[in-house]
C-alpha cells in the first residue's frame, strides 16, 4: 500500500491524458460489453436447451407440418417418458414489426414438458377452460402492456382471419435466461378453425427421455420408423436445435470475435503508445528511482501497474455503462428477446481489460527497467 | 585523510584500486580512467576537481555503484562491489549512497516530504517512523516549514535541500554530490554548501563532491584533481593553509 502513492500520482500525472486512455478503454468495454449480450441472446435457446429434450419436425424444413397421430408411435418407442407438441401460428399483432413467437399447443403435455415456465396454478385453470384462451411470456406482456383478462386481437399469416385470444396468464421463466417471449394457445382451438388447411397436423413435437445418454439411439429409432414415409422426420437433441436456430441468422460469434479483435487491437496499440510517451517522459525519475535503491523489477510492476490501472478503471466505467444500458430493456425484442449482460461476461469483460492493460505496459516496463541510470541521467 | 598513491592502510572506508573504465565511441576506445588509486576514510570531505570530461562524474558513478569500471576493484565498507549483481549493486546503494545531483532530480508531482520518504519506502520501517526520519531530515536541512511544499513551489536552493535531505535521510555511509550547486546562484550555492560542509563536520558524514567551483571545493578536507582519467594531485586543508 505504501507504493500506492506513486501509482495515484503517476496517474494524476496528466489528467487530460489518463482520462483520454481510460475513456477508450472505457468506449472499448462499452462495445464489448454490447456484443456479449447480442452474442447472449442469440445463445440464449443454447444455454437454456433441456438435455433430455428431443425436437422432432418435418424433415424437408421446419415450416412442414407432421401428422398428429404420429404422437402414439413415438411415444411407444423405448426410452421415450413424455411427448408433447406445438405448431407455429405466425401471426401479426398490429404491426409486423411486433414479432413474438406464437405457438398452437397442447396444454397438459406442454406444462409437463416445460416446468421451468412457471404459470400460476389458477390462471392455468382459466386457460384449460378457455378455448379462445393464451398465456403469454412476461417479456411480452410487459412490452405490449398486456395483462390477464386482456382480449387481444392478431392477424393470421398463416392461417387467415382476425384471432381473438384472452390473456388467461402470464408465465415466468425460473431461470434468468428463460425465453419470456412466446405465445400460447390451445392447439384444439387452432385445428377446428377452417383456417387450419393441413387438419390433424402439427408443427413439431418434443420429447422427453428416460435418459438422456440414449439420445444418439432414439434420434435413429425416430427417424428410421418415419423413413420413406410421406412426411418424414428429422429428430434431434433440444441443444442441437438450438444451436442451429442460432447458426440460420449467420455466425455471429465469428462477427463478435471479429469486432472484439480490430477494436482490442486497436486499444491494445493506444494505451502501449500512451504508455510509451509516460515513461519516456518520465526517463530521468525512473533513473532516479534506480539510484535511490528501486530494483528493475519494481519499475517493471509500477509501470505495468499503472497501465493495468488505467484499463482496470475503463474497463469498469464501459461494462458498468453497458450493464446500465442493457438494464433499459432490448432496443430489438423481436430480434433479442433476452437483452441483458450477465455479470460473470462482465467479470471477463475486465479479466480482458486487465490482459489488455498488462500487454499494453509490457513494452514501456520493459524498457524502463532496462533503463541504465548513467545514460538516464545523462539525458536530464 | 585521502591517499591515490594505492598505498592506503587497509582501514580506509573507500578502497579503490588500479580503477579503470572505458567506452568505445565507434572503432575508438576512449579511455576515461586509468589505473587510479584512492583511499578516502570514513568522515572525509573530498572535493573532485578537473576539467569537463575529465571522469570525474564517471568516477561518482563507479564509486556510487551506478556504473561498472572496465577494470580494478572498488571496496566500500568492506564490501567489494566491482562484481556484485546488478540486483545486489541495487540493494547495496539503497543502503550505503546518498546522492545529490546537479539537476537536483526530485519528482515533481511528489511534496517535499513525499521527496524525502522515497528512499524510506524500500526499508522496513512504520508510517510513522518514516514520518519521524523525514521530518528530522527536513529540519536538518532547514525546510521543515516546507513539508508540504511541491518542488515547483521551491526555489532552486530549497530544491537542492531537499535533494540533500533525500539522500541523507537513510543515514547512508556516504554521500556522492555531483555538482551539487551548478545550477544555483552564488547565494543559493553558499547555502547548499555550507548544509554539505556542516553533514561532514557535525554529523561526521563522509561526502565526495564533484564541482568546477574552486569555491565549492574550498570547503572540503581534501581537493583532489582530475585530468584525463588520472588522479593528478592531492591538496589537504592543512597544506592550503
Amino acid at each position: 500500500m505504501k507504493y500506492f502513492r506513486l501509482l495515484r500520482v503517476s496517474l494524476l500525472r496528466k489528467k487530460f491524458r489518463t482520462l483520454l486512455t481510460i475513456g477508450s478503454f472505457a468506449v472499448a468495454m462499452f462495445l464489448f460489453g454490447l456484443l456479449i449480450t447480442i452474442r447472449t441472446s442469440f445463445n440464449q435457446g443454447i444455454e437454456v436447451a433441456g438435455a433430455d429434450r428431443l425436437i422432432i419436425m418435418n424433415r424437408i424444413t421446419f415450416i412442414q407440418p407432421l401428422p398428429s397421430s404420429y404422437s402414439g408411435r413415438i411415444t411407444s418407442i423405448p426410452g421415450v417418458k413424455q411427448i408433447t407438441h406445438a405448431t407455429w401460428f405466425g401471426g401479426i399483432y398490429q404491426d409486423e414489426k411486433n414479432f413474438f413467437p406464437q405457438f398452437a399447443i397442447e396444454p397438459e403435455s406442454w406444462r409437463v414438458m416445460y416446468p421451468e415456465y412457471v404459470v400460476p396454478d389458477d390462471q392455468w385453470k382459466t386457460f384449460l377452460n378457455d378455448r379462445q384462451g393464451a398465456i403469454v411470456g412476461e417479456g411480452t406482456a410487459k412490452r405490449f402492456k398486456w395483462k390477464v383478462g386482456d382480449r387481444i386481437p392478431i392477424k393470421g399469416a398463416i392461417y387467415s382471419g382476425n384471432w381473438q385470444f384472452n390473456i388467461d396468464g402470464i408465465y415466468k421463466g425460473s431461470r434468468k435466461t428463460d425465453d419470456t417471449t412466446q405465445f400460447w394457445f390451445h392447439y384444439d382451438n387452432l385445428n377446428e378453425s377452417p383456417a387450419m388447411f393441413y387438419k390433424n397436423t402439427v408443427g413439431w413435437y418434443v420429447v422427453r427421455l428416460n435418459n438422456p445418454d440414449d439420445a444418439t439411439q432414439i434420434v435413429k429409432k425416430i427417424d428410421d420408423t418415419f423413413a420413406n414415409s410421406s412426411f418424414e422426420t428429422k429428430s434431434d437433441t433440444e441443444l442441437a436445435f438450438a444451436a442451429g436456430f442460432a447458426k440460420q441468422t449467420g455466425n455471429i460469434e465469428f462477427l463478435m470475435l471479429s469486432i472484439g479483435a480490430i477494436v482490442f487491437f486497436t486499444l491494445l496499440l493506444v494505451t502501449g503508445n500512451t504508455m510509451a510517451i509516460a515513461v519516456r517522459e518520465r526517463t530521468p525519475e525512473l533513473a532516479i528511482l534506480k539510484a535511490l535503491g528501486y530494483s528493475n523489477s519494481f519499475i517493471l510492476i509500477y509501470v505495468i501497474a499503472e497501465s493495468v490501472s488505467i484499463a482496470i478503471i475503463g474497463g469498469i466505467v464501459g461494462l458498468g455503462f453497458a450493464k446500465l444500458v442493457t438494464l433499459g430493456g432490448s432496443p430489438a425484442p423481436d430480434m433479442l428477446p433476452l437483452f441483458y449482460l450477465p455479470m460473470a461476461q462482465a467479470g471477463y469483460g475486465v479479466i480482458v481489460a486487465l490482459i489488455i492493460g498488462g500487454l499494453a505496459g509490457l513494452i514501456p516496463a520493459i524498457t524502463a527497467s532496462r533503463l541504465r541510470v548513467v545514460d538516464a541521467l545523462r539525458k536530464v | 585523510m585521502v591517499r591515490v598513491d594505492g598505498n592506503g592502510n587497509g582501514n580506509s572506508l573507500i578502497s579503490v584500486r588500479n580503477l579503470g573504465k572505458n567506452y568505445r565511441r565507434g572503432s575508438e576506445e576512449i579511455h576515461v580512467l586509468q589505473g587510479l588509486n584512492l583511499d578516502v576514510d570514513a568522515g572525509d570531505f573530498v572535493a573532485f576537481m578537473g576539467p569537463s570530461g575529465s571522469g570525474k562524474t564517471t568516477l561518482l558513478n563507479l564509486l556510487g555503484g551506478l556504473d561498472v569500471p572496465s577494470q580494478g576493484s572498488i571496496r566500500v565498507a568492506g564490501d567489494e562491489i566491482t562484481h556484485m549483481s546488478a540486483g545486489k549493486l541495487t540493494v547495496w546503494r539503497a543502503r550505503h549512497v546518498g546522492f545529490v545531483f546537479q539537476m537536483f532530480n526530485l519528482i515533481p508531482v511528489l511534496t517535499a516530504f513525499q521527496n524525502v520518504e522515497l528512499p524510506l519506502l524500500l526499508t522496513s520501517l512504520s508510517k510513522s517512523e518514516r514520518r519521524t526520519h523525514v521530518e528530522s531530515a527536513l529540519t536538518l536541512v532547514g525546510l521543515a516549514d516546507r513539508m508540504k511544499h511541491f518542488p515547483r513551489q521551491l526555489s532552486g536552493g530549497q530544491e537542492q535541500r531537499v535533494a540533500i535531505a533525500r539522500a541523507i535521510v537513510t543515514d547512508p555511509t556516504f554521500l556522492l554530490c555531483d555538482e551539487p550547486t551548478g545550477d544555483l546562484d552564488r547565494h543559493s550555492a553558499d547555502e547548499v554548501l555550507e548544509l554539505v560542509q556542516r553533514l561532514a563536520r557535525d554529523h561526521k558524514k563522509t561526502v565526495l563532491l564533484v564541482t568546477h567551483d574552486p569555491l565549492a571545493a574550498e570547503r572540503a578536507h581534501s581537493i583532489l584533481h582530475l585530468d584525463k582519467g588520472v588522479l593528478a594531485e592531492a591538496q589537504s586543508a592543512g597544506s592550503r593553509a
